[in-house]
């Protein structure tokens, strides 16, 4: 009796996970699945956040929808896991998402310990500070005995005292667990300074009764390259995250827009040609079809696009391109060609 | 004959005179309960300071200052800078979001007839004159659940889709805090009684068995227990075998306030004389009729506020789930907190200020609730 029943209480109450079956890549994973399964933050503003219609969106989201759109032509294909900043790594590492796009910080030690890939940077970011402007600072270095306020557990609580012992100056730290903690010490006055990602800088500074009285200082403490992550051993899939990346990039580089995509097909540019798959069988020679990257733009944009849209100036969070501009603007943004 | 000329006899009452005006109406009252002393008087000002004190600002905050409409975050800036009202407007455009968390829009129909279901069955059930109690009792604890479960999950007979399927962890606000606190209640008042009773038995092993269970689950702390059954449950199954996260909280949570329900229940069964008991046995009840008839009616009637201090614990601990990474309430709210789009000084403010409200409303209602039906059953316990 109960040998026939338990088999059948067990089965209703448990739901078949969908872990990697030995020898299936992760493409073929994902196609049988219908749907690329990305790990996002647990919302970090204009990189990944749900918005009021309970859709992701950001910058890191729309590196997800784009390897859905070159995978399966369509951006909308993609399941989000919310990740804590603990979580994140083991979440990839076991399966559970397909890739993390979670402003992740490319480092050594997460490149070649971790058996993760990072497969480029989507933003280049790093850690600023953020002051009153009547305290009269124009530079970091003349923080000299302040008190500053962060988030707890973060490297951003190490960095800084790197900086100031390594500028032999004291200073207080004030932690909170918590973002809007922080924030809303900082804007109490419980202390000078706020510091942690330059991005984050942006997104905190909204929340401040009067953004206008606060300024960023032009020291940036730290590099924090954040690019999209995947597993190790698995090339295929780790080419179509990193050209997903690239194909945004070069897009934007050749003038091609979500707008003039289809136009832009019938171009002269060898390169834009190569681009859109109208010459060569680059789509193929990653495992997907040749118009992967013409699906990418037309659904997602290329990178300016994208960082406009959730990043740029005309949004709340007004991030100038800075750094993050192409490489033949000023900034460090350098795809390689697709040829 | 009376002679009416020396002496006057009265043939009516003379007419009242009016109280004095200090001892009657409000300034009486007011004389008589809040300034019958020095002492009095000192508390009452202090008093009447420290509730202005509070509710002037909140009043300010919440309805004089705040904003209703708005597309965007624009609407709840305040003009010149500084910290403005309530951002109603947020709110507003959230409130799906946190009804029903990311549940797909197409399907959201499926929540608000669970939605209605519930009430439609437990307002009735609630209502001590309404009539059919034992069919809608089954209807509730029965039926109920299952048709819940199967709108809520969806609902697939081989490859026919009837409902699609909607995991979840596309669950979240207001529908994961009332499906965990509903479970949780309904499931562990069952769960209690039989623990209490197991717990007060001659028969050791089940004496034994119902001691450690409950002794476990209260000497841990809820969130250890929802850590274990997100996080380390997982490692003891086998490979590519996974409970679904939402159903290991509801039987974490539900284990845990059985324990506690457990000891509120033991509690009114040591109230009982040892003569209901020998009365019962003596017009030949055996032991669960006696149990169901004479003794746990009685039991469950004097521990009413401690088994409702229970649920409404229970319902609060609901908060906890995001620590293990779901969207209650609070944190579908605090997650709404990231949308740059709605970012202002007063949104933390106001996103909370909203928990708080729906939360009071919950609890605050079953704890009258309670009041009614403790007075509603009180059958000569008055001192």
């Amino acid at each position: 009796m109960s040998k026939k029943i338990l088999p059948l209480v067990i089965g209703a109450a448990m739901g078949v996970a969908a872990t990697t079956a030995a020898g299936a890549t992760t493409l073929e994973d994902v196609k049988a699945k219908g749907f690329i399964q990305c790990g996002v933050s647990q919302g970090l503003p204009g990189f990944s956040n749900p918005d009021a219609q309970g859709n992701w969106t950001g910058l890191d989201v729309d590196l997800c929808r784009a390897m859905a759109a070159a995978v399966f032509g369509d951006a909308s294909a993609v399941k989000y896991t919310p990740l804590s900043a603990k979580e994140r790594f083991t979440a990839l590492q076991s399966g559970e998402v397909d890739v993390l796009s979670r402003n992740t910080t490319w480092t050594m030690s997460r490149d070649t310990q971790l058996g993760l890939n990072f497969a480029g940077v989507n933003y280049y970011d790093g850690q600023g500070f953020m002051v009153r402007k009547d305290l009269g600072v124009t530079s970091a270095l003349e923080l000299s005995g302040a008190s500053v306020c962060t988030n707890t557990g973060t490297t951003t609580e190490l960095n800084v005292a790197d900086y100031f012992r390594a500028n032999n100056m004291p200073y207080e730290i004030v932690a909170f667990e918590k973002a809007d903690e922080v924030v809303a010490a900082y804007d109490a006055g419980r202390c000078d300074v706020y510091t942690t990602d330059a991005s984050g800088l942006y997104a905190q500074r909204l929340k401040l009764t009067n953004p206008g009285d606060h300024m960023v200082l032009p020291e940036i403490i730290s590099k924090e390259p954040l690019g999209p992550v995947v597993r190790q051993g698995d090339d295929e899939w780790f080419n179509i995250a990193k050209w997903t990346l690239n194909a945004m990039l070069n897009a934007e580089e050749l003038g091609v827009t979500s707008e003039n995509v289809d136009e832009m097909k019938s171009s002269d540019n060898p390169s834009i040609k190569r681009l859109l798959g109208v010459e060569g069988a680059f789509g193929e020679a990653i495992g997907l079809s040749n118009d992967w990257a013409y699906n990418i733009v037309k659904n997602v944009g290329n990178y300016e696009e994208s960082f406009n849209a959730n990043v740029g100036p005309d949004t709340p969070l007004g991030i100038s391109r800075g750094v993050n501009a192409l490489w033949n603007d000023g900034g460090f943004m350098y795809a390689p060609p697709v040829r | 004959m009376a002679n009416t000329d020396i002496f006057q006899i009265r043939t009516e009452e003379a007419p009242r005179m009016p109280a004095p005006v200090s001892t009657t109406g409000a300034i009486g009252w007011m004389r008589q309960n809040l300034f019958s002393s020095i002492g009095n008087t000192i508390l009452t000002v202090v008093g009447i300071l420290l509730a202005y004190s509070i509710v002037a600002p909140f009043i300010q905050f919440a309805l004089i200052d705040a904003v209703w409409t708005g597309e965007n975050r624009e609407a709840c800036l305040p003009q010149d800078g500084g910290h403005g009202g309530a951002c109603w407007a947020y709110v507003k455009a959230y409130l799906p979001q946190f009804i029903y968390g990311r549940y797909p829009v197409d399907e959201i129909w499926r929540v608000n007839i669970v939605y209605a279901l519930f009430l439609l069955l437990l307002v009735p059930l609630a209502i001590p004159s309404a009539p059919f109690k034992k069919t809608n009792a089954i209807l509730f604890l029965v039926v109920f659940p299952i048709v819940a479960y199967f709108l809520l999950t969806g609902l697939v007979i081989g490859d026919a889709v009837i409902l699609p399927i909607v995991e979840t962890a596309v669950w979240g606000g207001l529908l994961v805090t009332l499906v965990i606190a509903v479970t949780g209640i309904v499931a562990s008042l069952p769960l209690g009684v039989a623990l209490a009773l197991g717990r007060r038995s001659k028969m050791p092993i089940i004496k034994m068995v119902s001691i450690i269970f409950i002794e476990f689950w209260r000497g841990v702390p809820l969130i250890t227990v929802l850590f274990m059954s997100s996080v380390m449950l997982p490692l003891f199954l086998p490979e590519g075998v996974t409970f679904d996260k939402l159903l290991r909280v509801l039987i974490g949570v539900t284990l845990f306030s059985a324990a506690y329900m457990a000891e509120v229940v033991r509690g009114g069964l040591q109230a009982i004389p040892k003569g209901q008991y020998e009365g019962a046995m003596a017009v030949g009840l055996r032991f669960w009729p006696m149990m169901y008839l004479i003794i746990l009616p009685q039991a469950l009637k004097l521990v009413i506020p401690g088994i409702v201090n229970t649920f409404i614990g229970l319902f609060k601990d609901t908060t906890l789930v995001l620590i293990v990474g779901m969207f209650d309430l609070l944190g579908q709210i605090q997650s709404s907190f990231t949308d740059p789009t709605w970012s202002t000084p007063s949104q933390g403010h106001t996103g909370y200020l909203f928990a708080a409200i729906v939360f009071f409303v919950f609890c605050f209602g079953m704890s009258r609730y309670s009041i009614f039906m403790e007075k509603k059953l009180h059958t000569g316990h008055k001192r």
